[in-house]
Formats: structure tokens, C-alpha cells, sequence
């Protein structure tokens, strides 16, 4: 019920300030937009979804059937002074019957430190491979990779500080560190005092010819983790043993994108083409909390994952695209019973999935949507269908790379 | 092995007593801004456009190569008036360059000095993409371009306070041979005046503007919305009631609609070529408007 006063209260401030930005043109007020996302969601399979051989966490899940609302997203930004730039992003969503506000970013951004250097702090998606730290509605496909699903809950956010250096090269060379609270999947009970969690991650890309144009980056996650729990947003009520990892817990990844349009016109026709890799080696203890006698066992986890999609827009406003997700894991433990009962014995089984999507989008503004896919995620094969609609209200979306 | 040494430590001491020539590092959005700086910078700067005349610039993306080269800029120059909105905001966030900052001297927009057309009456997405702060095209004009190039050298003297003098000496000749060539070009244009013509875009206004130009209607039925079939006959009957000289459109437009509008209205297509390297021939700021009004005068004919 807060959660919901507080929501309406963040809605009318909104449009209390939109209204009063049209009516007197005020050039000191933030940038706001608004997304909207609605589904239509099918599949073909009734049972619980699961990733055999990884502990869902975040906002892993394979969508809702039927009618549905996506995160209902707003977002002010502004530069704050001369030195600094904020943003909030708030997402919307119902969870389990109840609408809750997700705080997705609140962070603030240094502008004039200069020399190529930049600090970030507060609440921020992590610059973690290429999709991490972009917002999920600008996605090339409705839901998230296998291995962002698996490994990340579908996004990596957390609460810290960034600083990264665009070094001052021809070729584009960014590198940097962030060291965050670690407190949220897929870290957990904000180890070491707070500081539980840390990012590296370097960048590189140029442009080939005046049609081409690639990026590739190069990133490592370390935490140290207490009892994080497993269960994503819409697991099962009334599940009485929730399998907890503490351990530390590492990812490397790997993350490339090709982009080509003719004479670099991106308007008529462009392709895209872009792969990331991850792989997770974690070592600690996982326990059955709410198990009794407490039932556990060491766990020493490898896990990896990648994906390769291509979008080809073939006239304007028309795209269409393909992906391929794979994951692998291969997980050790004391007791593997206790492993088959946390989800992470992978029982021989490779997770899998074909996606195949059509886009329309009528302008900058407003997309639509339609994605089938071949999910072989667990043992049963799925077929998913959903069409969905993106549309932003407000101020410009930045064409990021 | 001694004889190097000292040859290197003389060399050493020359480049650091002569006279350095700081190289002013400019990054210009689009072709026509480096040819305008090119002008008044000469051998004083060293400039880099970030698009082509085929490029859409509305339509960039925020590429890493861009992120480079705006890293080690000492001035940028763009259009301004939201027609980078969608990258140059991303791209001056990311690269963290202190003095290319909007207000900072580093930073300037060429519709910002000069007087805008189209400003909206309503802000409205309905309406199409329109610019809150009018039509950012203001490139067309020559008698803007010379205001323009007159803050813009001033700019220049404030970034490289050195290189004032030269930078006076070259806006003047600049501006001499440029108001010698806006006498000619309005000379050869004069058959142009009340002439109907039809654009892809609004980016024409501004040309239009000056040469006394009516437009006759656009493909794009909303700013940024392509041609539909609807819009199309629409226009086709505007055409029959008051017919237009020809269609123009940019190098990097689609030309389906024109080509499609031209078929059924009898009306010719021209490619002008917007800005610098739209063709071959136009090298600089003084070849994009002879050969435009050279390519207008052609199709009236």
C-alpha cells in the first residue's frame, strides 16, 4: 500500500512538471520520459521454469502469459550544476498481485573533472559487457540473454562508485573500476562492511571504413558473498528450503558488436551483430535454509554461457532478428543431493534457446514487437510467442552505440 | 655516441624554445562546420567532421570512434537547435572533456547566433520530430553563414589568443570573397524567385528563404515520418492545382517517394547536395551553393 502511494505521488509530480515544462518552455527542467511496455505472452509449457544448473535470482523469469504490463519506467535526468549530472529511473511493475516501485538507477555523474575521467556514484547498471548498462526497453529482443537470465538476474545493478578513463587515444580505449555495495543479486549480504563487490572492465572500438563500425570490451565481476538467496521475482509461495550460497564468487566475459550501414547511414539499412561470453567459478558452501536438521554442502561452480544475435534493419522502420543463447555449467559439491535440490546439477542438460523477432517502429518513439522462440532451457522444449509495444514519452532517447 | 646526444638536446631545446604552433583540435558535427572553420583556422587547426553528406544527422549513433576523436577536441562545432540531440549529448557525457562543455568556450552552436526559422507553436510528437528551437538547417543561408563565421572567429581568437591576428586576417578575406560570391549567386538565382519546388525535408527553409523559394509541400507528411501513399496523393492533387518546378531531396534521403511522386506528376528529382561532399565537385562552403543554384537552375529549364 506505501509502496503504491509512493508510486502515484512519483506520477502526479510528473505531470504537475510536464504540464508546467510545455506551458512557460523552462529550460532549467530535467529531461523526463516515461516508457510504456505491454505483452501478449504465450507459452507452451505449464511447468515452473527453471535453468538447470544455476540458481535464478533478480528478475529472472520467462514472462507472464496472457495480457501483460513490462516495467513502466520514468526517468528524470538533468545536469545538476556545472559539475555534476543526475538520474533517476524508477520501473513499475506488479509483482505476485502487487504493484511495487523498483529503484533501477539514482545515481549522479561527474562532468568537468576532465582529462577523460568520469566518477559515477550512487545506484547504476554496472558496465559489465555490452547489454548490462543499457535500459531493457532498448534491448534488440523483449527478454534478456540466457546468460544475463543465469548469471545476472537479467541486469547487474548495484549500489557504489564508479570511475572509468577514456584514454586519449585514436582508437577509443575507456577502462574502468567500479566497487559497489554487493548487497543484490547475483551478490548478496553486502560483505565487507558494505564493499562487497567489484568491476573492472576495459573498451575498445573504432569504425572501419566509413560503414563499419565495432566495439569490444573486456570485464571481471568479484564478490564475496553472504547467504544469497535463491528465487527469482515469481517463484512459488510457501516454498519452505531456499537454497543460499556464501562463497566468492568471479565472472569473466567477453563482449563484442559489429555494426554496418551503407555510407554509415544507419536511417535506410543497417545490420548488427553482436556476441558476449561469461563465464562464473564460484567457491563456498550452499545451504538448505529452512531445511531441518540444515541441510548443506560445498559447492564449487563453473558456469558459462554466451549468445550471438544479429538485427538487420532492411527498410526504415522495419527490423528483424535473430539470436542463439547457450549455456554450460559444471557444478561440484560435498552432498549432490543437496546440489540436485538447489537446481545446480545441470542433469546433463545444455540450456538452449532460438529466438527469432520482427520489429516495427512507427518512429523514435514507438516500437512494436513480435518474438517467437524455441526455448530448450530445461528438459521440456517451449515454444514462446510474445508481441509487445515500447513506446517513450518525453524527452529524446540518446542513440548509443 | 656524444655527437647524438647533443644533436637530440638541440633539437629538444629548439621545439621547446621556438615559437610552438598549438594545433587547435576541432570537431565539427557535420561537413559544412569544418569547412567554415577550415576558412578561418587555416594552418592553425586541425579539423575532423563527424558525419558526411550521406549520413542522416539526425540519425547518428554515438560510436566509439566519435567518443575519441570529441576526447581530444579544443572547440566543437555543430548546428545546434536539437539537430544532434539524439548523440552529442552522449558523446560530450562520455568523453569527459572539460572544455567542450555547452557553455563552456569550447562548445558552439551555429543556429544558437543567428535568427531561427520554423519555431514551433506547439511542442507536440503528433506534429512529427520538430525542433523546439526551430529548423536547425541554417547552414543554407549564406547571409547566416557570414554571422555565423563572424562569432565563430572571434571564438577561435578567445580559444587560441596567439593566433589572433591570423584568425582576423582570414575572416576578413573569408568574408570579402563571400560577400563578392553571395552577389553573384543572388545574380544567378534570380529566376529562382517565387518558384514552387517540393522537398524531402525541411532542411530547405533556410535557402529558400534567401532565394525567395516557395515550397510547395513536403514527402515527409510529419518532420522525420517517411512518405506515405496517402501523403503522397495528397500532395499529387496539391500539384495538379498549382504544379511545382521539381523535387528536391539530400544525398543521403531515399529517393523511392520522389522518384514515385515524380513519375505521376511529371515533375523532376534534383539531388542538391546539402553540404560539403554531397558531389564531387563541392569541396567547400563556396562549391555547395554554386553548384545548388547551378542544379536548380538546370531542372527550371
Amino acid at each position: 500500500m506505501k509502496k503504491n502511494s509512493i508510486a502515484l505521488g512519483v506520477l502526479t509530480f510528473a505531470c504537475l512538471y510536464s504540464v508546467a515544462s510545455v506551458a512557460n518552455q523552462a529550460r532549467f527542467n530535467p529531461d523526463i520520459s516515461l516508457t510504456l511496455d505491454g505483452r501478449y505472452g504465450s507459452y507452451s509449457n505449464e511447468s515452473d521454469y527453471e535453468l538447470p544448473g544455476f540458481m535464478l535470482g533478480g528478475e529472472a523469469s520467462r514472462g507472464e502469459q496472457g495480457f501483460y504490463l513490462g516495467h513502466t519506467e520514468l526517468s528524470f535526468s538533468s545536469n545538476i550544476d556545472d559539475m555534476f549530472f543526475g538520474k533517476l529511473t524508477t520501473a513499475i511493475a506488479e509483482h505476485g498481485g502487487e504493484t511495487e516501485i523498483e529503484l533501477e538507477e539514482a545515481f549522479i555523474e561527474t562532468l568537468a573533472l576532465g582529462n577523460g575521467f568520469t566518477v559515477k556514484a550512487g545506484r547504476f547498471y554496472s558496465d559489465i559487457g555490452y547489454l548490462n548498462n543499457q535500459h531493457n526497453h532498448s534491448w534488440d529482443f523483449t527478454d534478456a540473454p540466457l546468460v544475463y537470465r543465469g548469471l545476472f538476474g537479467n541486469q547487474l545493478i548495484d549500489d557504489g562508485l564508479q570511475v572509468s578513463w577514456l584514454v586519449p587515444t585514436e582508437t577509443y580505449f575507456k577502462v574502468g573500476v567500479e566497487a559497489t555495495r554487493g548487497a543484490r543479486f547475483p551478490a548478496g549480504g553486502a560483505a565487507n562492511e558494505g564493499k562487497g563487490a567489484y568491476t573492472v572492465f576495459a573498451k575498445f572500438g573504432g569504425d572501419v571504413g566509413i560503414s563499419h563500425a565495432w566495439q569490444l570490451g573486456f570485464s571481471h565481476w568479484r564478490a564475496d558473498i553472504e547467504e544469497r538467496a535463491s528465487g527469482a521475482h515469481d517463484h512459488e509461495a510457501g516454498v519452505a528450503e531456499i537454497p543460499t550460497y556464501s562463497g566468492e564468487s568471479a565472472i569473466n566475459g567477453v563482449d563484442f558488436v559489429w555494426k554496418w550501414s551503407p555510407n554509415g547511414n544507419n536511417r535506410e539499412q543497417n545490420l548488427k551483430i553482436q556476441a558476449e561470453y561469461f563465464e562464473r567459478d564460484e567457491d563456498g558452501v550452499v545451504e538448505l535454509v529452512g531445511s531441518s536438521p540444515l541441510e548443506s554442502t560445498t559447492y564449487q561452480g563453473q558456469q558459462s554461457g554466451w549468445y550471438l544475435q544479429s538485427i538487420y534493419q532492411f527498410i526504415p522502420r522495419w527490423r528483424i532478428g535473430y539470436r542463439y543463447d547457450q549455456l554450460d555449467s559444471d557444478n561440484q559439491g560435498s552432498d549432490s543431493a543437496v546440489l540436485i535440490e538447489a537446481g545446480l546439477d545441470n542433469e546433463g542438460h545444455k540450456p538452449e534457446r532460438s529466438t527469432l523477432m520482427l520489429d516495427y517502429s512507427h518512429s523514435e518513439y514507438s516500437r512494436i514487437r513480435l518474438q517467437l522462440s524455441k526455448d530448450d532451457s530445461y528438459e521440456d522444449s517451449d515454444n514462446l510467442v510474445f508481441l509487445q509495444y515500447i513506446v517513450t514519452l518525453g524527452a529524446h532517447g540518446a542513440h548509443r552505440f | 655516441m656524444k655527437n647524438a646526444i647533443q644533436y637530440f638536446a638541440v633539437v629538444f631545446l629548439l621545439l621547446i624554445v621556438s615559437p610552438v604552433m598549438a594545433t587547435i583540435n576541432v570537431f565539427a558535427c557535420e561537413p559544412e562546420w569544418k569547412s567554415l572553420v577550415d576558412e578561418l583556422g587555416g594552418q592553425r587547426i586541425n579539423s575532423f567532421a563527424a558525419t558526411t553528406a550521406f549520413q542522416d544527422p539526425h540519425h547518428i549513433e554515438a560510436r566509439p570512434s566519435l567518443i575519441a576523436k570529441i576526447r581530444r577536441a579544443d572547440l566543437v562545432v555543430c548546428s545546434g537547435a536539437e539537430l544532434e540531440t539524439g548523440w552529442l549529448p552522449v558523446l560530450l557525457r562520455q568523453a569527459a572533456n572539460i572544455n567542450i562543455m555547452p557553455g563552456k568556450t569550447g562548445y558552439f552552436e551555429a543556429a544558437a547566433v543567428v535568427d531561427r526559422l520554423d519555431i514551433p507553436v506547439s511542442s507536440d510528437r503528433s506534429l512529427g520530430d520538430v525542433h523546439e528551437s526551430g529548423n536547425p538547417h541554417v547552414h543554407l543561408d549564406p547571409r547566416r553563414i557570414k554571422i555565423i563565421a563572424e562569432v565563430l572567429f572571434k571564438r577561435l581568437t578567445v580559444i587560441d589568443p596567439q593566433g589572433s591576428d591570423y584568425y582576423q586576417q582570414r575572416f576578413n578575406d573569408f568574408n570579402q570573397r563571400w560577400q563578392q560570391a553571395i552577389k553573384q549567386w543572388q545574380l544567378q538565382a534570380q529566376a529562382l524567385k517565387t518558384q514552387r519546388i517540393v522537398v524531402h525535408h525541411r532542411d530547405w527553409v533556410y535557402l529558400f528563404d534567401w532565394l525567395g523559394i516557395e515550397i510547395a509541400g513536403a514527402l515527409e507528411p510529419k518532420p522525420g515520418l517517411p512518405a506515405t501513399p496517402g501523403h503522397l496523393t495528397m500532395l499529387t492533387k496539391t500539384l495538379a492545382a498549382k504544379p511545382a518546378k521539381m523535387i528536391v531531396h539530400t544525398p543521403y534521403q531515399n529517393t523511392r517517394a520522389a522518384k514515385r511522386l515524380s513519375q505521376i506528376t511529371n515533375t523532376p528529382v534534383v539531388e542538391l547536395p546539402y553540404t560539403i561532399g554531397g558531389t564531387d565537385q563541392v569541396k567547400d562552403l563556396f562549391d555547395l551553393f554554386t553548384v545548388t543554384i547551378e542544379k536548380l537552375n538546370g531542372a527550371l529549364k
